[in-house]
């Protein structure tokens, strides 16, 4: 067997009192695409940064071609040519794609530029098959282009093991597919790519081994031949469980609660009607950018709209955030960390967040109340670490997601929207809010679900709409229609057979 | 694992344990410290900074600066005495906290009408307070040598000075606003995540120039405390508090990204300065280690604080 380029012994990472990581072993052969696996929270992203020196274990070693390394940071990852790619890009923005990529690296004299980064970027391009305007600005690329920068910038440095942490996490299908191809010419060269994701189906896609974590422990790591998404979510959820199943449909109907008339929002929303019944789930299904959001937000008064909204009958007297969730209708927004959770605030806090009217009189806080909504929720949606005033910001993604669904049940609403309810989510959360959502139907909550996943929207809803452009362009019956034909149906909506996906 | 925590206890309370040495060393050092006249003392002399750097505190956590209390105080100053040396004594008192509150309002309309950052829009209000603070007194000193002015700033109820009851009441008032209160809870979330804020339903402009009336309105209540006490109005009254107010929320661990604080630690943080410059006259050393010490304090606590920060 070949010695292999990096490899870590015993690796334990703690943050606070919170074990990340403990005894993890792994080997990254010359030559492979190593893919690491786990739930979230199972700590794959925290060892792919420790690899690539971002984090310091805080346990273990780290041996790079049969030397040991005592400091093992970014700057000396580098010059041992262990290249890290973060999840958020870090570009310089004003500064051109050559620029970036070279950056740290410039030609100089005595500190004065050569300014021959193009040409340098150029011959670089040839050599890796990646190709961009080396003039264009950073700013001005989409993020998959980005992404390429973080790649060429890897290779700048002749970097032999590059990691990445979630790379596809915004790309199309396409682009996927072109992130992957150049993930297999990598390894051709002989260099290696450690490969964080929880995608599947990207893993048995690309990797040539691949480790699975659970609860901060190595599972194990085999040859990637011999594995499928079955094989792999059982050893991620350590029981012998198969993909996520979707809880059961339910077509036992009420009136209708949510009914929307002529929406028009200057952000491209644009609705004639849309009427959901208590107790049905109805899907948003649209490629990247379709607008699928942008109705949404129309819809519960986070961008400014006309039309009209009415809740069990009763038009909405105002069009804002606040007046929809008094009226009973609440968004789960997309991005948890954006725009759903405050960081700096507990679980408690963030769950009250919306219903601060209700949780005080006369202005000031009823905590005793406050504490039994957050207790409850904690428990219903089985959060973990389950503590009240928890630091949320400690929390894995899954966990997180499950707080913001809760800080939006708190309120009992007739009307949930949830936005991209599972993305960035492990398996076992993902399932209980799948759970949650089916549970919530049969109580008669009317919910509209948007996600990317196609095979959420038609795991989950009994009525979907296909979306281009922020107008509903079709209906479909769900259990009709395959994944592979929502998305033909959607390409041919959008017509052009644009990149996105 | 032993090791984070030292380093979250530290950064907890970094601002009492260096109060708690400091204390220590000046009472080993001079037998003048230790007295309940010289604590009273410093109290008095820092209560109306007390007070701004509490309000400061809201507006910090809110994820704003107000560079312009030090000028909305000069108002407050010229304002309380014009109007008790030409009205009446009493209405120059309760008068200058309320200007200061509408020019307080005025800052928080114009950062949310503009969408400007509070730092810039307020390095410019603040130039425009300090024309009309020079405006009203007609750039000359007001004398206000009244009794039924000079009260507020001298006297003493219960045998402690009123400034400090001030202090007392004011900073009690914020704390529970902050930590008891649906507008507390909004203020710690709008720093905290603005767009969160804004999908809850919170109208995150209102909580702002709420932050910024608060602010307002201290910096008019500590300038009436001083210029009562020294009975003269001002136009250069209050300059560079606003400064010192900022580096007390700071000192105190209050972060500076927002959505984090508490209006003790500003009182903690302005105590702390306080007994440096104390201990610097009792012990009568050179004016230039005062500052070049203060500098290393205001320096060792950002450095404290920051050393988490990063994950």
């Amino acid at each position: 067997m070949t010695e292999p380029l990096l490899s870590a012994r015993g690796i334990g990472v703690r943050f606070g009192d919170v074990d990340v990581l403990s005894g993890v072993d792994i080997d990254i052969r010359p030559g492979e695409v190593h893919g690491l696996i786990g739930e979230n929270g199972a700590g794959k992203s925290t060892l792919g940064k420790v690899l690539g020196g971002f984090y310091r274990a805080t346990h273990g070693s780290i041996t790079v071609a049969g030397r040991r390394q005592d400091r093992w940071d970014t700057p000396t990852a580098l010059a041992n040519s262990v290249a890290i790619m973060h999840q958020e890009l870090q570009l310089v923005p004003a500064l051109t794609v050559a620029q970036n990529v070279f950056l740290g690296l410039e030609e100089n004299r005595r500190g004065v530029l050569r300014g021959t980064e193009a040409t340098r970027l150029v011959a670089l391009m040839e050599q890796s098959g990646l190709f961009l305007n080396p003039e264009a600005r950073a700013s001005s690329l989409t993020i998959a282009e980005q992404q390429k920068i973080e790649i060429l910038r890897a290779l700048a440095r002749r970097a032999q093991v590059i990691v990445t942490d979630e790379p596809t996490a915004s790309l199309s299908k396409t682009e996927i597919d072109r992130l992957h191809q150049i993930m297999r010419n990598l390894r051709d060269e002989g260099r290696s790519v450690i490969y964080v994701t929880h995608f599947l189906k990207d893993i048995l896609d690309v990797t040539d081994r691949v480790t699975v974590l659970r609860n901060g422990r190595k599972v194990h790591t085999r040859d990637t031949s011999g594995e499928s998404k079955e094989t792999l979510v059982s050893a991620m959820l350590g029981a012998s469980k198969t993909e996520t199943l979707y809880p059961e449909k339910t077509r036992d109907f009420g009136p209708v609660a949510l009914s929307v008339r002529d929406l028009l929002s200057p952000n491209g929303a644009h609705v004639d009607r849309l009427d959901i019944r208590a107790g049905e789930i109805v899907g948003f299904a649209g490629l990247v950018g379709a607008g699928r959001t942008e109705i949404a937000r129309a819809i519960i008064g986070a961008d400014p709209a006309s039309g009209t909204v009415e809740i069990c009958g009763k038009p909405l007297a105002r069009h804002s955030i606040g007046e929809a969730t008094r009226a009973g209708i609440v968004m789960v927004p997309e991005d948890r960390r954006g725009q759903g959770l405050v960081m700096t605030l507990p679980v408690r806090a963030n769950i009250s967040l919306p219903h601060l009217g209700w949780l005080s009189s006369r202005g000031v806080m009823r905590k005793t109340r406050e504490r039994a909504l957050a207790t409850g929720l904690i428990e219903q949606l089985d959060v973990r670490p389950a503590i009240v005033d928890g630091d949320v910001s400690n929390y894995s993604g899954g966990n997180q997601q499950k707080v913001l669904i809760g800080k939006w049940l708190a309120g009992a609403p007739k009307v949930l929207i949830l936005d991209e309810p599972s993305r960035g989510v492990d398996v076992g959360a993902r399932e209980t809010i799948h759970r949650e959502i089916g549970r919530l139907a049969r109580e008669g909550v009317a919910i509209l679900v948007i996600s990317s996943e196609i095979d959420e929207v038609l795991g989950l809803a009994t009525r979907v709409f296909l979306v281009d452009r922020g107008r509903l362009v079709d209906e479909i019956d769900p259990d009709m229609f395959s994944e592979a034909d929502v998305l033909a149906a959607l390409f041919t909506h959008q017509g052009m057979g644009d990149d996105a996906a | 694992m032993t090791r984070a925590r030292t380093l979250h206890f530290l950064q907890t309370y970094a601002v009492l344990i260096l109060i708690g040495v400091l204390i220590v060393v000046l009472s080993l050092s001079s037998e003048n410290f230790l007295t309940t006249r010289n604590l009273l003392n410093i109290l008095n002399q820092n209560a109306p900074l007390a007070i701004m750097a509490s309000a400061m505190t809201l507006v910090i956590i809110v994820g704003g600066f107000d560079l312009s209390v030090g000028a909305t105080f000069a108002v407050g100053s010229v304002t309380a005495a014009w109007l008790a040396v030409n009205v009446d004594p009493y209405l120059g008192l309760l008068l200058a906290p309320f200007v200061g509150l509408l020019f307080g309002i005025a800052n928080g309309v114009v950062i949310t009408a503009l969408k400007v950052h509070s730092f810039l829009a307020t390095i410019a209000t603040a130039l425009i307070f300090k024309g009309i603070a020079i405006a009203v007194s007609d750039g000359r000193l007001i004398s206000v040598r009244i009794d039924e002015f000079i009260w507020l700033g001298r006297g003493t109820f219960l045998g402690v000075f009123n400034s400090i009851w001030v202090m007392i009441v004011f900073a009690v008032i914020l704390t529970f606003l902050l930590t008891q209160t649906t507008f507390g809870r909004r203020v710690f979330s709008v720093g905290g995540n603005e767009q969160a804020a804004i999908l809850s339903g919170i109208r995150t402009d209102r909580i702002k120039i709420a932050a910024f009336a608060i602010a307002g309105f201290a910096a008019g209540l500590a300038s009436i405390i001083t210029t009562s006490r020294v009975a003269l109005g001002q136009a250069t009254a209050g300059e560079g508090m606003e400064l010192q107010a900022i580096a007390a929320v700071i000192l105190g661990g209050t972060s500076i990204y927002g959505g984090q604080g508490a209006v003790w630690r500003s009182l903690a943080g302005v105590f702390l300065l306080a007994l440096v410059n104390n201990g610097f006259n009792i012990l009568n050393i050179d004016p230039f280690f005062r500052d070049l010490t203060m500098g290393l304090i205001i320096l060792a606590a950002v450095g404290i604080s920051a050393m988490g920060a990063r994950r």
